[in-house]
């Protein structure tokens, strides 16, 4: 490949900086979820100021209709957004790769059964099947909305999963590790995972950021952590109602939300260059 | 002579349609064996069905026994003790057959490690790594401390060979497949090759099945020749004879445009 030096170098540059920003980003909402474990500026559920306070010193964020400080919930829902996204696309990845990998394997007519069995999956927005699961469990709460988001999410990466599984199945280091005599379970785990992990981990940053989105809609519907657990979108419903009298309501978890989301990926984009060796040093 | 790898009227079919037909071919310990043919003509093929790895939806009729068992139907389980042992394969294309994103080093310490353990004797830590070493050595690649510690896309298209050829000699087989071994490199890189697998095989007491489509090449490797087309073996017999007088329109053929191969390189010098 011939790629002028100086462009080269630019997007290496380019790259550098997508990790550092992915890192900052996706740090400060580590940060502050952790430190919500031991600090927040208030109780969440104390009535610390009157209703809708603008912004203040005290109150960086405002109140709420309620006269609780706005800051203390969006640090609180920084928590909620990593366990919920991190707990889901755990669910998601573990069934959803184990699915893919075994439709890959299978005989010609299991394979497509479940290839097609995961297209109809997927035709179903993650969100919708996240919602049925709720529906159909007992109660909504933090660890059902997690389990519906990891199963809603699952088909996705289990038809990528396959895909790339299928693709390093037909190289011929598969066929020489099998004319050595390596075991199917061992050529998963030394070659095939390995090789579909770079185009997958892109994949579940990708998934991670919808997780985000899909809890914080299931909240807005009512579906997801109740009160007094301040997720991003129960705040976002809660603004609703006044989000002419007081915007900034609606805005601080928004942009919460966000930068989240695209922390996470451009952490998941800057990790995937540095990680690949063809691409590292060139 | 009991053979190492006897086949016995081989056909494979996919689909209805014969992509092997009655191939018979029988090698026994130490004797170097070369199957020529066109692209095409079902020599990977062949090489796949003795290990028992034909791609799912081409199957074997007939017999192959390899080491006195019978390959055509035996269970995976069987034929995972088989693999390695008794017969280990180096491939066509360099580049895929070998891991991406794994060191050369460790590659080469997988199918060590796995033959030592199946020997009762297995190798760890800094033992595996020197015998890694040892067997990079072998192979003549030049410093192997370095390389060891280098992804595939850093090395050349000969040393990544090399590296397929210690994987390969790592599992210690009776019997070395070397499919096509030589096409991806240059003259010099491949002349090189030819010599380490002659020294190999020799040293190793080893077998040798050497597939190729050029006769030049090929003859210079081995003491026999089954030349194939279109799935069928239509010759066969010690390479001085098949070169001397070939029985087959085929044969002549493919002699011939070594000839006139040679005669314009003769001119040029
Ligand atoms: N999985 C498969 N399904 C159906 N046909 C196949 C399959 N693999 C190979 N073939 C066919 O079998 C024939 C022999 O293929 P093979 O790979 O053995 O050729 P070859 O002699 O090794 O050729 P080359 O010199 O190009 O490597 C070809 O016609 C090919 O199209
Ligand atoms: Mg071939």
């Amino acid at each position: 490949m011939t790629i002028p030096a100086d462009t080269a170098i630019l997007s290496r540059k380019a790259r550098s900086w997508t990790l550092v920003a992915g890192l900052a980003l996706v740090g400060l909402h580590l940060v502050v979820a952790l430190l919500t474990l031991v600090w927040t500026p208030f109780d969440p559920t104390e009535l610390a100021g009157r209703r809708l306070e603008a912004p203040s010193l005290l109150h960086l964020a405002g109140t709420d209709r309620l006269g609780r400080d706005l800051l203390t919930q969006i640090m609180i829902g920084s928590r909620i957004a990593l366990t919920v996204g991190t707990a889901a696309v755990a669910i998601g990845a573990v069934l959803g790769t184990t699915l893919g990998l075994l439709a890959a394997f299978a005989s010609n007519w299991l394979d497509d059964a479940l290839a097609a069995a995961l297209d109809i999956l997927i035709a179903f927005p993650t969100l919708l099947i996240a919602m049925l699961v709720v529906a159909a469990s007992d109660g909504a709460n933090l660890s059902t909305a997690i389990l519906a988001l990891g199963l809603g999410l699952s088909p996705i990466v289990a038809r990528l999963a396959r895909i790339l599984a299928k693709r390093v199945l037909l190289m011929d280091y598969i066929t020489a590790a099998r004319t050595s005599g390596t075991s199917w379970p061992a050529i998963v785990r030394i070659h095939v995972l390995p090789n579909i992990w770079p185009g997958l981990s892109v994949n579940l940053a990708l998934q991670f950021g919808l997780a985000v989105i899909a809890e914080a809609s299931l909240s807005y519907l009512g579906l997801g952590a109740p009160p007094p657990n301040a997720s991003w979108g129960r705040l976002l419903q809660e603004a609703q109602g006044t989000v002419f009298s007081a915007p900034i309501g609606a805005i601080t978890p928004g942009i919460a939300l966000v930068s989240l989301v695209i922390g996470i990926n451009l952490l998941a984009d800057g990790l995937r260059e540095r990680n690949d060796p063809a691409r590292s040093e060139r | 002579m009991s053979a190492l790898l006897a086949i016995e009227d081989l056909s494979v079919e996919a689909g209805g349609r014969r992509l092997i037909s009655d191939l018979s071919l029988a090698i026994g310990p130490r004797e170097r064996v070369g199957l020529i043919g066109e692209s095409g003509s079902g020599k990977s093929l062949t090489a796949l069905a003795v290990s028992g790895l034909l791609p799912r939806g081409l199957l074997p009729h007939g017999s192959i026994r390899l080491a006195g068992r019978e390959v055509i139907g035996a269970a995976e389980r069987e034929l995972n003790a088989l693999r390695g042992s008794a017969v280990a394969i180096v491939f066509q294309e360099p580049l895929t057959a070998l891991d991406p994103l794994m060191t050369v080093g460790r590659q080469v310490a997988e199918p060590l490690a796995r033959r030592a353990k199946r020997d009762g004797a297995p190798l760890r830590g800094s033992a595996l790594a020197s015998a890694v070493l040892d067997l990079l050595r072998d192979v003549a690649l030049p410093d192997p401390a370095r390389l060891a510690h280098a992804f595939p896309h850093q090395i050349s298209g000969g040393q990544r060979q090399r590296v397929a050829i210690a994987m390969a000699l790592a599992c210690r087989p009776a019997l070395l497949i070397a499919d096509e071994p030589t096409t991806a490199l240059d003259v010099t890189t491949q002349a090189e090759i030819l010599q380490l697998l002659d020294r190999l095989a020799s040293e190793r007491d080893m077998a040798l099945l050497f597939i190729g489509h050029d006769l030049a090449v090929v003859a210079s490797a081995v003491d026999r020749v089954v030349v194939m087309r279109q799935g069928v073996a239509v010759e066969s017999g010690p390479v001085a004879t098949v070169l001397a007088a070939p029985s087959h329109d085929y044969t002549k053929g493919l002699l011939q445009a070594a000839r006139h191969f040679d005669d314009a390189i003769g001119r040029r010098l």
